[in-house]
């Protein structure tokens, strides 16, 4: 195959194009310009670039460096700094794969003639029929149900085989159309074996350390430097959410997000944990409270993305209301053995109708629309990069956890795990409200 | 095919009076058989084999093989440094005071206004600095400069005159510009990207009228292989030329400082060059770049035309099978011969180059920016162009080696890698 590389100049990135390379496809390198700005680690310095070439160069192959800063502005930073404006928490790196590398660069590969665009990222793809092939024995692809649907590849994002690297959940707003055209070399091997791989080739790049953090943010001014050459910082008040009482003060109410623990200034103070409830930029307000008022229900989804499109839909049914009911349900359905939350118990007990009438909702092949907001079904979500999964309940629109969670910022994204395969992403939403105890 | 061009092996095994037998140079062998260029290492050799059309000569220009006859004894035998004053500096001092005679004929200047540097960029820099720390006052400059021009001009806070969509220097803005602090003026000769030829004579009189006390300084290195030198610009008292844009070597250039110009040196160091540039002259490269005027000007009144004629045919041939293609700047009579800027409407330059560089042929587009992305070309914006048509704007660039069959092979890959981007968006 013509494979356009995504190479970022970090160890991941040189040895997804190095692997490609001995599996004997036809590997062309490239680097994104991003950031015209200052940027001193990941996607934008030109230390990268020149590592990334310098891969290439080992590699024997062509590199070119294309600009991409236009798009990456408007789509990453301008929105990065417009929420924290607004006091939300975005996630710049899911919006570059979802803009940058998985659509415009996608969309280069297809015009150049690529058959598809690789990139470092710790996670797999997979046919539908490979994938429960190799997890369910009996399932050989030839044994799905003939379901209109399955006419075309369904493909499947599963976590990276290395755990503690996994990238699934920065991937997860990736669509079907996306996943039939990108592959993810490392997502295969543990970082141990990459850094193996990259020693053993005498790449550059072998004893680089990983990038961290958002990569047009340099290190010198952080965020707060960052964002005060774009947008006013203000000086707030912590404000208890039970006594109203004025607590403390911050000098730039933007930087604090809810869920957040450290940097108050207050603890040893109170002898108690304190944490971030919400932030009110517009009212210079930060109202904070214990562990226990800190915690959610769950939250509500925009933007939602259905990774696995509707390839589960072709799925038989392992879990069925009814013994011997064949009909494809996908979705792990059925009331969890024991209800965590009090409230609203329709919602966490799935009945055969509900199922049925979410199941009527046609799923767009490109996995996202709204069409689909009312498919209801048990999911595991995880709600930061390398963060534990939890179970709960996706219902129109909605997450709902099966015991109250410490909140998560608006603007975070939720990438939702099957609970039948639980390396598989459903999809993803990004937080735009929490739902409150 | 393009790369270093050579005859045999002879000088690779250090004779430097023998290049060999002369080759004549058609696209098929103006570069040697595989093999015969000494130490080609495998890359360099498949890009030799696979590159079909080299239309980028406003880059550089490979090496007249006069330069390098020239060049060759003094890399392998006359190591002299021409500052000394034995026998071997000698040797190398005589060699450089030939070029500076030869140079000074080339640019129509005294001898003793010919100042070597290291190209074209270092040349612009000091002209800009070099006057403004010995004079002060206002600095003026085109807004589609060379960058060795704008970037200098931009540290010292210079006023940018306005060019017009044709790529010319808009006179009467520049005019009202033009008052007693100004004392610097830069405008090029050609410009680097669209090709357009300013009216040197008339901004220099413009600016007489205005500006008594300024001085014009010229950026004439895209010129120097089509226009006589000695003639155009006569009335610029600083003018930068850069080697390898003529088929020199690169990392030699000229700056032209005219006697009474006010000038302070930005580099420190020896008395070299009347201490108006210290540092040891590159002697090999400042013969070859002597070498290569010598050339250029020799054939320059058939180049002239044989070239603009292929240009204008390679326009012809893209126009012809394509409906939305602008060409920029687009008065031909106001334009070097070699150059043809043109927008296509739809695609984007990174794209189109990276495909035409897969089919062999090698242009450019807007500016490369230091990690070698290309980004919307100043000129062009400078022009008026929107940042979606620079965005789709490639040029290219003939040159002394340029061939008909290049021309052809050229434009069946452009055109076809036009309509894939087209069709596939």
């Amino acid at each position: 195959m013509k494979v356009l590389v995504a190479m970022s100049g970090g160890v991941d990135s040189s040895v997804a194009a190095a692997v490609l390379v001995e599996q004997g496809h036809e590997v062309v390198g490239v680097t994104l310009r991003l950031w015209g700005g200052a940027s001193d680690s990941g996607c934008c310095s030109l230390v990268d670039v020149e590592d990334a070439r310098r891969v290439a160069r080992t590699l024997g192959i062509v590199h070119h460096v294309i600009d991409e800063s236009e798009v990456f502005a408007e789509k990453v930073v301008v929105p990065y700094v417009d929420a924290h404006a607004a006091g939300i928490t975005p996630n710049p790196c899911i919006e570059c794969n979802r803009y940058i590398k998985f659509r415009s660069l996608l969309e280069r590969a297809a015009r150049l003639g690529y058959d598809a665009v690789a990139t470092g990222h710790y996670a797999r793809v997979q046919s539908l029929g490979a994938f429960l092939a190799s997890h369910d024995g009996s399932q050989s692809p030839d044994a799905l149900p003939p379901d209109p649907r399955m006419s075309h590849a369904h493909h499947v994002l599963l976590r990276g085989v290395d755990p503690l690297k996994d990238q699934s959940y920065v991937l997860s707003s990736l669509t079907q159309k996306e996943l039939a055209s990108v592959m993810f070399p490392v997502g295969e091997i543990t970082k141990e074996e990459v850094r193996k791989i990259a020693a053993s080739l005498r790449l550059a790049t072998a004893t680089k350390p990983d990038s961290l953090d958002v990569c047009f943010v340099a290190s010198h001014e952080g965020r707060r430097g960052f964002l005060s050459r774009y947008i006013d910082l203000h000086p707030g008040d912590l404000v208890d959410a039970q006594t109203a009482e004025i607590v403390g003060k911050v000098d730039a109410v933007e930087l604090l997000t809810p869920g957040q623990r450290k940097g108050l200034g207050l603890d040893g103070t109170t002898g108690r944990r304190r944490y971030v409830l919400s932030v009110d930029v517009a009212g210079r307000k930060v109202t904070i409270g214990t562990a226990e008022q800190a915690r959610e229900l769950g939250m509500e989804l925009r933007d939602i993305t259905w990774t696995a499109g509707n390839a589960l839909d072709g799925v038989p049914c392992h879990v069925t209301s009814e013994p011997g009911d064949s009909v494809s349900c996908g979705y792990h359905t059925g009331a969890w053995p024991s209800a965590g939350m009090s409230t609203d118990g329709a919602l966490m007990t799935t009945t055969r109708s509900a199922i049925s009438a979410s199941r009527s909702d046609e799923i767009p092949s490109n996995g996202s629309g709204s069409a689909v907001s009312s498919r209801h079904m048990k999911v595991l979500v995880q709600t930061s990069a390398h963060g534990r999964v939890r179970r709960a309940e996706y219902h129109g629109g909605k997450i709902f956890y099966e015991n109250p969670e410490q909140i998560v910022s608006p603007g975070q994204t939720v990438a939702m795990y099957s609970i039948e395969y639980p390396e598989m992403v459903v999809g993803s939403g990004i937080v735009s409200q929490g739902l409150p105890l | 095919m393009c790369g270093p061009p050579v005859g045999d092996a002879g000088w690779c095994s250090g004779s430097a009076d023998r290049l060999g037998d002369p080759v004549a140079w058609t696209p098929g062998n103006w570069f040697p058989p595989t093999g015969s260029f000494c130490q080609l290492d495998g890359a360099t050799a498949s890009i030799l084999d696979y590159v079909i059309s080299y239309l980028d000569h406003a880059a550089t220009s490979p090496m007249r093989r006069e330069a390098i006859e020239a060049m060759m004894p003094y890399i392998t035998t006359y190591y002299g440094n021409p500052s000394g004053s034995h026998s071997v500096s000698r040797q190398a001092r005589d060699a450089v005071e030939d070029a500076r005679d030869r140079m000074a004929k080339h640019l129509g200047c005294l001898p003793s206004e010919v100042v070597f540097t290291s190209g074209g960029t270092e040349a612009d820099n000091l002209a800009v600095m070099g006057v403004h720390k010995a004079r002060g006052g206002r600095v003026l400059c085109s807004a589609f400069e060379h960058r060795g021009v704008l970037a200098p001009c931009s540290d010292i806070g210079a006023t940018l005159a306005r060019v017009n969509h044709s790529g010319m220097v808009d006179l009467d803005y520049l005019e009202s510009l033009l008052d007693a602090e100004v004392s610097l003026l830069s405008v090029m000769l050609v410009n680097n990207e669209v090709g357009t030829i300013q009216p040197i004579s008339t901004i220099a009189r413009i600016m007489q009228s205005r500006s008594p006390q300024a001085v014009l300084h010229t950026d004439a290195v895209q010129a120097a292989s089509w226009m006589d030198l000695s003639e155009d610009v006569r009335d610029a008292a600083l003018i930068s030329v850069s080697a390898h844009k003529v088929g020199g070597p690169k990392g030699v250039g000229v700056l032209v400082i005219r006697e009474g110009t006010p000038y302070s040196p930005l580099l420190r160091g020896g008395s070299h060059e009347n201490s108006r540039r210290p540092g040891t002259h590159n002697v090999a490269g400042i013969v070859g770049m002597a070498a290569a005027f010598d050339a250029a000007a020799k054939v320059r009144d058939e180049e002239r035309e044989r070239v603009s004629k292929l240009r204008d045919h390679f326009a012809d041939l893209l126009r012809g099978s394509m409906e939305i293609m602008e060409e920029t700047a687009a008065d031909r009579s106001r334009k070097a011969p070699g150059t043809l800027s043109v927008i296509f409407d739809g695609v984007d330059q990174q794209e189109l180059l990276l495909l035409i560089d897969e089919g062999g042929v090698c242009a450019s587009g807007g500016s490369a920016c230091s990690s070698g992305a290309i980004q919307p070309s100043h000129v062009l914006l400078a022009m008026g162009y929107s940042h979606q048509e620079a965005r789709g704007a490639v040029r290219f660039s003939l040159g002394h080696t340029t061939t008909l069959e290049e021309i052809e092979l050229a434009a069946e890959v452009v055109i076809s890698s036009v309509e894939q981007l087209r069709k596939a968006s």
